[in-house]
């Protein structure tokens, strides 16, 4: 095969389980799935999911709680990068975002729980002394009918993720000379960048933020630990039908996932018209140029709170440490009367299993996506093919869908081809959103490529295969394994894909995490947990320490 | 609302199935018992199994190894959040034409995914008395190992372990429970929010409720048979009543529920609630061994008894490893694993076996086993009241989310 050809596949790659996926889920919507006697069109699939109890409360809650996570991030992450980003607070929040986006959400979720409950560790290390309760306080704070703490906990993992993608889009602006004259023109620090950078850097944010808002609106690992359930979100509902002995759900549950695409579509629409309709107002506040905005209490308040959530993730995956580790732990004890290695002991070995199949999924597909996408981009250079927006909206799109509105679609199918539960079929449908991933992490260092380096190597007669291997590679080591762990992350915190693609028959760490969630022993649940949010980390420290290793002896390769 | 439109609709379709065997005329079901574990040797089997409950996946854990080290046969415990999943997917093979290589090998069931399973014909069978073991199963004794909530198992299903509702309370907190559903209501409306149950959903969140309606229900024996409009509308009536007046007292005032039993004992352990619903009568002296409920809980029964049921396994007709299913399904039923889930320390289920048949070695390792003070002695369990038809438990989980879930 050409390399030509690569990009070609990589898009055939990604795009054929996708619209097999929701040609398989649009069927059943309207009545068609022979399999299972739906023989003719009918809209009986939407009368009967519109007449399923609690749907509207469902829908509701969806949408609001999808988008409050998104705006709020949104809000929080401008705000402080409006508010600290001349101050040494920005440094260090950097440096205090990647264990947490390596975390993957059901951890940081199962954790976040341990704190908040009414029994949960901030009660309890505030029990009884300041609280007076000798018994946990009857009070709903996880899975709250309003999906407040579903909220906060998708706050938890998607402000980090805005923060770097704006950082990221901050290194493309030239933000420092433009705030430089916006200052000495009168403006305040906070002002200068809201009017000066802000709306430079939307452009770049704006498909990470509907990335978060599709998220936000269609997670279901997260919400069946904080979200309610009597009636949960419409995707946690639709999972729901999906998994019923009951075939005949399948057809409501089809019409449900659709309805889920139809509701990210819309709230993407609303944040576009919303968009739209703040592009002439912002305009004519920038243009009537009242200056002012020192902003100190916004920095300290952006600054704080945003220290409050990094607290709120350390604290939560501290949580899950100390559960696993716990003897008997009663409220209001602030930690537990004796410390054990029993559950470690117990679930030594049943966590070999998950262990080594999150290991070998992570590692298939963020090799096979590396590969592809260093292909692609080798491709690109070569061939010069520019990189349209059209690829890049393809590269969005798993990432935009619903995994719901495809991922049931494409279990037919594979059930079709008997590739249901094989591994293949689970590492192809972690590709989907491992790709993406890697893509995005890796093309801009591949562009920023120094050319006097290549134009040295093709001087001294070097052919494109070995530029390819013996310049381009080892220059970007860094980002490549940066790059990889960031895959390597998604990939272990994929829930639904693995769940579909694996005909539950691959079980991950992050399967077992929300299977033992719904009820199983704290510590035990804490273990499982505590090792998904370890491995990404591991890896994480290994793309940090490796390249430090590789080039310790280059002076000119070395951290700047 | 959403029907559920064909499997436990009616009364008709247990009738034709009756006494007819599934995949009787399977070569396997004739091989030799010593050729069968022979042939299963190195064969690597799919076990679906509900999966909430850490210490019953300990015991499948136990299991596989002992299959690995006797037989050669490697188990995986497929992890299934509700058994309906392994049901749909065993459906969802058979209308893609996948009538062999199915991947569910062994599933552990009973109720309605049981019925549903024998009503579509998706069980391979009879298989019971092709195990050696099945011949120690107290047919006589626990007639639940034979007839699964009315519908008569006819050896598609092989019993692994016996369960019967207890109730458990903190009897530092509550030392004198309330000992019948009426009591119940009464004792929740001096002590709000102290009591709750597992979401209907699950089963046992039905079991609660089903509990409830083998004392309310105007006629009882009614329940025997599959749910009529007629049998019905007295019977829930009189549950939906009692439970009006009940869920308002409950903990979180009835807006949240646990999502399964087990999530129940470290409500119990914090000090939330006093007083729980339970299938495992060892549940108390189990958990409190292993530091998940105070040492002061205990078990209890109602006064005028508690459903009992059975556990089961079964192979489904397209499942890829029978031979390795049949091998794990005898060795669940062996003695040794009998009394090791027995064990208080381990599980605390009671054997499905027949003690007085057992060679005097095997009923030795019953009797070697402890009794805790937690545990209710044979005599308190008392006889266990049947379970209704499944189609009863599938009405009150719809009746219940289209009440109460808004």
């Amino acid at each position: 095969m050409t390399l030509r050809a690569v990009p070609a596949l990589t898009i055939a790659l990604l795009l054929l389980p996708i619209g097999a996926g929701l040609l398989g889920t649009l069927l059943p919507a309207f009545g068609l799935l022979p399999a299972i006697g739906g023989q003719a069109l009918s809209l009986e699939p939407w009368r009967s999911l519109f007449e399923a109890p609690g749907l509207g409360t469902a829908i509701r809650l969806s949408v609001s709680t999808g988008l409050a996570a998104t705006l709020l991030s949104l809000a929080l992450v401008l705000g402080f990068c409006a508010a600290a980003h001349d101050t040494r607070s920005f440094g260090r929040m950097q440096a205090a975002l990647a264990p947490i986006l390596a975390t993957p959400h059901a951890a940081l979720a199962i954790g976040f729980a341990f704190l908040i409950a009414p029994s949960g560790w901030i009660l309890r290390l505030l029990s009884p002394w300041a609280t007076g309760w000798d018994r946990p306080p009857d009070l709903v704070t996880v899975q709250d009918p309003l999906g407040i703490a579903l909220v906060l906990g998708l706050c938890l993992k998607e402000v980090p993720y805005l923060l770097l993608m704006t950082l990221a889009a901050l290194a493309q602006v030239r933000a420092a000379p433009a705030l430089a004259v916006a200052r000495t023109l009168g403006y305040g620090p906070v002002l200068a960048w809201l009017k000066v950078v802000a709306p430079q850097l939307w452009p770049q944010l704006r498909l990470p933020v509907y990335a978060v808002l599709a998220f936000s609106l269609s997670v279901v690992d997260v919400a069946l630990v904080l979200g309610p359930s009597n009636p949960p979100t419409l995707a946690v509902m639709v999972v729901r039908w999906f998994a019923d002995r009951d075939v005949a759900l399948w057809f409501p549950a089809a019409a449900g996932a659709l309805l889920q695409a139809g509701i990210v579509a819309g709230a993407i629409a609303l944040v576009f018209g919303i968009e739209r309709l703040a592009r002439p107002i912002g305009r004519s506040w920038i243009f009537a140029g009242r200056r002012g905005g020192e902003g100190a209490w916004l920095a300290r308040g952006a600054s704080v709170l945003l220290a409050l959530i990094l607290a709120a993730s350390l604290l939560a995956i501290l949580a899950l440490a100390v559960w696993s580790f716990s003897g008997i732990w009663r409220f209001p004890d602030a930690l537990p009367q004796a410390w054990s290695l029993a559950t470690w002991r117990a679930q030594g070995q049943a966590l070999a299993a998950p262990i080594a199949a999150t290991l070998g999924l992570a590692s298939a597909s963020t090799l096979l996506a590396l590969v592809l996408v260093l292909l692609c981009l080798e491709a690109e250079s070569r061939f010069a093919l520019p990189p349209g927006r059209g690829a890049t909206l393809i590269l969005y799109l798993p990432l935009l869908l619903p995994q719901i509105a495809f991922l049931f679609g494409l279990q037919v199918v594979l059930v079709r081809l008997r590739l249901d539960g094989m591994a293949v079929a689970v590492v192809w449908a972690h590709l989907l959103f491992v790709l993406p991933y890697v893509y995005l992490s890796l093309a801009d260092p591949w562009r920023a490529l120094d050319p006097r380096m290549l134009r040295a190597a093709v001087a001294l007669g070097a052919g494109p295969w070995r530029c390819f291997l013996a310049v381009k590679l080892p220059l970007l080591l860094r980002p490549m394994l940066a790059a990889a762990a960031v895959g390597f992350a998604v990939s272990v915190s994929l829930y639904l894909p693995t769940l579909f693609a694996g005909a539950g028959r691959i079980a991950t760490l992050t399967t077992e995490a929300i299977t033992l969630a719904a009820g199983s022993d704290r510590r035990v649940l804490g273990a499982y947990a505590l090792v998904q949010a370890v491995l990404p980390l591991l890896v994480y420290g290994t793309a940090i320490a490796l390249p430090a290793w590789h080039h310790r002896n280059r002076a000119g390769m070395s951290v700047r | 609302m959403i029907r559920r439109r064909h499997l436990l609709g009616g009364a008709a379709p247990l009738a034709a199935t009756r006494a007819r065997a599934q995949t009787p005329a399977d070569p396997l079901l004739a091989l030799p018992w010593a050729e069968i574990v022979n042939r299963a040797r190195g064969q690597r089997m799919f076990f679906n199994a509900w999966a909430g409950d850490d210490r019953t996946n300990a015991f499948i854990a136990w299991a596989g190894e002992q299959a690995r080290a006797r037989h050669g046969i490697t188990v995986t415990h497929v992890r299934l959040r509700d058994t309906a999943e392994a049901v749909a997917r065993v459906i969802a093979e058979k209308s893609a034409g996948r009538d062999e290589g199915g991947s569910v090998d062994l599933v552990w069931i009973n109720g309605p995914n049981f019925l549903a399973m024998k009503e579509q014909r998706l069980l391979f069978g009879p298989v019971l008395d092709r195990l050696p073991n099945a011949h120690f199963v107290d047919r006589a004794g626990k007639p639940s190992t034979v007839i699964d909530f009315t519908v008569p198992v006819e050896g598609l299903a092989v019993p692994w372990r016996m369960a019967q509702v207890v109730f458990i309370h903190d009897s530092a907190r509550l030392p004198a429970p309330p000992r019948s559903m009426q009591a119940v209501l009464d004792w929740a409306r001096a002590n709000p929010g102290r009591l709750t149950h597992p979401n209907a959903r699950n089963f046992m969140g039905v079991t609660f409720l089903k509990q409830a309606l083998l004392e309310l229900a105007p006629d009882a024996a009614l329940l025997q048979s599959p749910v009529t409009e007629g049998a019905q509308r007295p019977a829930l009536a009189a549950l939906w009543d009692w439970y009006d007046a009940l869920r308002p007292n409950l903990w979180r005032r009835g807006t949240q529920f646990p999502e399964n039993g087990p999530a129940q004992r470290p409500l119990m352990m914090d000090g939330e609630i006093d007083l729980f619903i339970s299938f495992n009568p060892s549940e108390a002296a189990t958990a409190i061994a292993n530091g998940q409920l105070p040492d002061t809980a205990r078990s209890y029964v109602l006064e005028r008894g508690t459903i009992g049921n059975t556990s089961f396994v079964a192979i489904p007709y397209n499942a890829a490893n029978k031979l390795a299913a049949m091998v794990l399904a005898d060795l669940l039923l062996s003695p040794e694993a009998q009394a090791h889930a027995q064990d208080p320390r381990v599980l605390g289920n009671f054997t499905v076996l027949d003690l007085a048949a057992l060679a005097p070695a095997d009923r030795a390792r019953f009797e070697a086993l402890p009794r805790p003070a937690a545990t209710p002695s044979n005599t308190e369990l008392g006889r266990p009241l049947l379970e209704p038809h499944p189609s009863w438990m599938t009405r009150i989980t719809t009746e219940w989310e289209r009440r109460y879930v808004r």
